[in-house]
């Protein structure tokens, strides 16, 4: 990653954007960055720090990723167990998982603060924090909570809080994340693990770009990092070692793709704008205004979208309009491979003249399809 | 399902409405199921927040749980849950006759049917069986008797239900969505109201513009068992736990639960005329079995089933629910046209005219000696048959009749019979359409009355040896 302390200077995405301040990243919405990893509009709304929310909304579409406050209170609930009398919890699990014999463990605190200064100064005394333990190996293990870390995303920085840096275990360092999904009888919700370790990765790959910034070792950041999440129905921390080398390589690549957001930029209209034109809270850009210009990026919608990105029923209501097969699904378009259009494949179900040869192979197909259906339904 | 699938998806966009995926139903529909409609707290693995549940579409109970972070109102729901669930399941536990197989054996005379509205909510019902069989009923954690007894129920509903030929505990989107196809992803299929949106739709719209106004979290609310964040933030934050506002609670929670209410009804009347596939019944008949043999060891003094299978339950059980898969798919092929066209489509079953039969055609096989009827039928077919010679096939038309498939040249497909040729037998005629697969609806099937003991405890046996301990019982179920 380049640039990290040339951020916020006038660029060709300021320009994109407007003069809104470029919206918070957190690692959720960075793991999020990679969920369609092929898709420039994304890449370029991320990247220029555009607010998708309001974007959706002022298209006319309802912006579907609230939080539940519930959700946010029992967050808050069941860290403040996990991380009650120094950490007990958590060194009773990562002596269980890591198999050490922890007799006592320090336990460091950065203040929160709140603005931007602030944030420098935590991030400052978290780098300072981590160079004095990787450089003293003989220390004992260490929890860190509330960590600040810093990572670039296309030329911006994010600031990052990890729950608790665990270090010194073994000499290495572990990222521990807190969740509330329940873990009953020992299973747990794939998708929610998933998920868990998308966001894990970020604090991961933010950890390693430190120690590398350091001129430590890397690999000294675990690529294990701790889940803890209640047991059973109890509010008794139990905890999972995850592997999250495959969500880091996503999220390498991706971030690497952001990097090189010019190439994307190179190709757009001269002049393009996502300006929502705020007048205090009120957009007053005209909607289809802006929905031409969203549209000028290219986008790659897939009902998986529908999960991952806030822009998902603007770009569907567009791939619908344009009979977009990959639409209905990947299998859809697989099976169906080589038809450009729903409307294509409509023509070529009833029987109209095939107007490529490359489309003769799949209106054979359709065709014997349609026999085989109308024969099962007669 | 696949080609076939794709094919009547492009149908149903330039119909403006979903496709028969099927022409029988392949799933009982019970006279009376209940609905199930269950909702849990945001950010809670079990705890409830509401229900509508009844097998009366006039007359839906309302639970709710005021507070659902107290303890003892959750149990006050479980409790009254456990009113109308267990109840509705004696009225059929009650019943049961001996089998007239040559072993004979308990049978319900029906079942209970308990339809809840996505895999979700099957989930959470699995959850709730877990949070509750352990409870006890005396001593200093003691909860109101039909509780545990509610767990045990829920437990054995799910672990039935991940038999895919089950009927006892279904999802309703899993049910549409076997017997039609909409215009729209299997993502969104998920939701229950625009998939009936596509199947359904008012009068004067299309399916698409009928699933886009359903998607509406304010006109159709999530069919839970989660809430919409904004409902959470608006409505129920305010209410919960405050005083004085039971009525005002009772009614957001209504409004919320109604609409999926409605749409599950909605889906059972559009389910209900489809004509009940012929390998249904037989299926039923397995859950009818399977309820009273857990009846028997409910009465019995069984213990409630474990935390987790030991691991050769686990791999018994995997195979078991192989087992039915296999021949859950193959039932359906052989009751239905439509499904086996797909079959057809991917080359591994086939549909033709006999047009020859060489009836009286004995062969000596390899390693015997007497020569044996071996008849050869050829079929003229236009299907692209993808099949190796050698493998064995049935047809729909005369299943127990085996046959392998001879050659393929051109298109005649030659195949000799092995099988089912004694007395009272037909072969196929000249002239007749004739289909054959590469399928056995007998083949995987668990023998339908397994010793007891070798029988896994899904369907009645013996269960894993956990005895639950008091810790379970005390579990704080936050
Ligand atoms: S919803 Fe649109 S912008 Fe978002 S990833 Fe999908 S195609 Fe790209």
């Amino acid at each position: 990653m380049s640039g990290l302390d040339t951020w916020r200077g006038p660029n060709r995405l300021d320009a994109l954007r407007g003069p809104s301040k470029p919206v918070d990243h957190n690692a959720r919405s960075i793991a999020a960055l990679a969920a369609n990893p092929a898709c420039q509009r994304r890449a370029i709304l991320d990247a220029a720090g555009i607010d998708k929310g309001s974007t959706i909304q002022h298209l006319g579409y309802p912006h579907q990723f609230g939080q539940s406050p519930f959700a946010l209170a029992r967050q808050e609930q069941f860290k403040a167990i996990v991380k009650a009398h120094g950490g007990a919890h958590i060194l009773r699990l990562l002596r269980e998982l890591l198999h050490l014999s922890v007799e006592e463990a320090g336990y460091h605190n950065v203040e929160d603060a709140a603005d931007d200064n602030g944030r420098a100064v935590r991030h400052r005394h978290t780098r300072t924090v981590l160079r004095s333990a990787a450089e003293q190996p003989e220390h004992a293990a260490t929890l860190f909570d509330d960590p600040l870390l810093k990572l670039n995303v296309a030329g911006y920085d994010v600031y990052l809080e990890p729950d608790v840096i665990a270090f010194q275990v073994g000499r290495q360092f572990h990222v521990v994340a807190i969740k509330t999904f329940a873990v009953v009888d020992g299973q747990a919700d794939t998708p929610k693990v998933s998920a868990a370790a998308r966001e894990a990765a970020v604090y991961v790959h933010a950890l390693r770009e430190l120690f590398s910034s350091l001129g430590l070792d890397p690999a000294r950041v675990a690529h294990d990092v701790v889940l803890i999440c209640p047991k059973d129905f109890m509010n008794f921390p139990t905890a999972a070692l995850v592997d999250v080398r495959h969500p880091l390589e996503v999220l390498r690549r991706q971030l690497e793709r952001l990097s090189r957001i010019d190439d994307i930029l190179d190709e757009l209209p001269p002049g393009l704008s996502l300006d929502l034109r705020m007048e205090g809270k009120t957009p007053t850009r005209p909607a289809a205004e802006l929905a031409a210009a969203v549209s000028a990026l290219e986008a790659r919608y897939a009902p998986e979208c529908l999960a991952v990105c806030e822009m998902a029923y603007f770009c569907r209501a567009e791939a619908r309009a344009c009979g977009s097969l990959e639409a209905l699904g990947r299998t859809v378009r697989d099976d169906l491979g080589g038809l450009e259009s729903i409307d294509t494949a409509i023509h070529l179900i009833s029987g109209d003249p095939v107007c490529s040869p490359e489309q003769d192979a799949i209106a054979t197909r359709l065709q014997y399809l349609r026999r085989l259906h109308d024969e099962a339904v007669a | 399902m696949s080609l076939l699938r794709s094919y009547l998806k492009v149908a149903a966009v330039r119909d403006g409405r979903a496709q028969r995926a099927t022409t029988v139903r392949h799933v009982h529909l019970a006279d009376a199921p209940l609905v199930f409609v269950p909702l849990r707290l945001a950010g809670e693995a079990a705890a409830p927040l509401a229900a509508m549940v009844g097998d009366d579409r006039a007359h839906p109970h309302l639970l709710v749980v005021t507070n659902p972070r107290n303890r003892d109102e959750r149990f006050a729901f479980m409790a009254e849950l456990a009113e109308v669930v267990v109840s509705y399941i004696e009225r059929f536990t009650t019943q049961v006759e001996m089998s007239d197989t040559r072993t004979p054996y308990e049978r319900c005379l029906d079942a209970p049917q308990i339809l809840v509205p996505n895999p979700a909510g099957v989930a959470f019902t699995r959850l709730l069986g877990r949070s509750t069989r352990f409870r006890k009923i005396e001593g200093p954690h003691a909860v109101p008797p039909r509780v545990p007894l509610l767990g045990r129920w829920l437990t054995f509903l799910h672990d039935r239900s991940e038999f895919a030929d089950s009927a006892m505990l279904l999802a309703m989107t899993g049910l549409l969505s076997e017997h039609w196809v909409t215009g729209q992803s299997a993502a969104e299929d998920a939701k229950l109201s625009t998939q009936l949106a596509w199947i359904d739709p008012p009068h004067g719209l299309t399916g698409a513009e009928a699933a886009v106004q359903a998607e509406d979290p304010l006109r159709s609310p999530p069919a839970g068992p989660d809430t919409d964040p904004g409902f959470d933030h608006a409505v129920l934050q305010p209410l919960i736990g405050g005083y004085g506002v039971t009525a005002q609670l009772r009614e957001a929670l209504h409004e919320q639960l109604e609409p999926t209410w409605n749409d599950m009804w909605q889906a059972v009347d559009l389910l209900r005329p489809l004509p009940e596939g012929a390998s249904v019944a037989a299926r039923w008949e397995r859950d009818r079995a399977a309820l009273a043999w857990h009846q028997r060891w409910l009465t019995d003094g069984g213990l409630p089933q474990g935390r987790l299978d030991s691991a050769v339950a686990a791999a018994r059980r995997l195979a078991t629910l192989e087992a039915a898969q296999q021949s859950y798919e193959a039932n359906r092929a052989f009751d239905d046209p439509l499904v086996m066209a797909d079959y057809r489509a991917a080359g591994v079953a086939f549909a033709g005219r006999v047009i020859a039969v060489e009836a009286d055609r004995k062969i000596t096989p390899p390693g015997g000696k007497r020569a044996v009827l071996r008849p050869l039928v050829s079929v003229r077919t236009d299907d692209s048959v993808r099949l190796s010679p050698g493998t064995r096939l049935l047809s729909p038309a005369r299943p127990k009749q085996k046959a392998h498939l001879e050659s393929v040249e051109g298109d005649v497909a030659v195949l000799q019979l092995n099988g089912g040729l004694g007395k009272g037998t037909t072969l196929p005629g000249v002239g007749e359409i004739i289909c054959y697969a590469d399928l056995d609806p007998e083949g995987h099937r668990h023998p339908s009355l397994p010793d007891l003991a070798d029988t896994p405890w899904t369907h009645g046996g013996p269960p894993a040896e956990y005895v639950p301990t008091d810790e379970d019982a005390q579990e704080v179920w936050s």
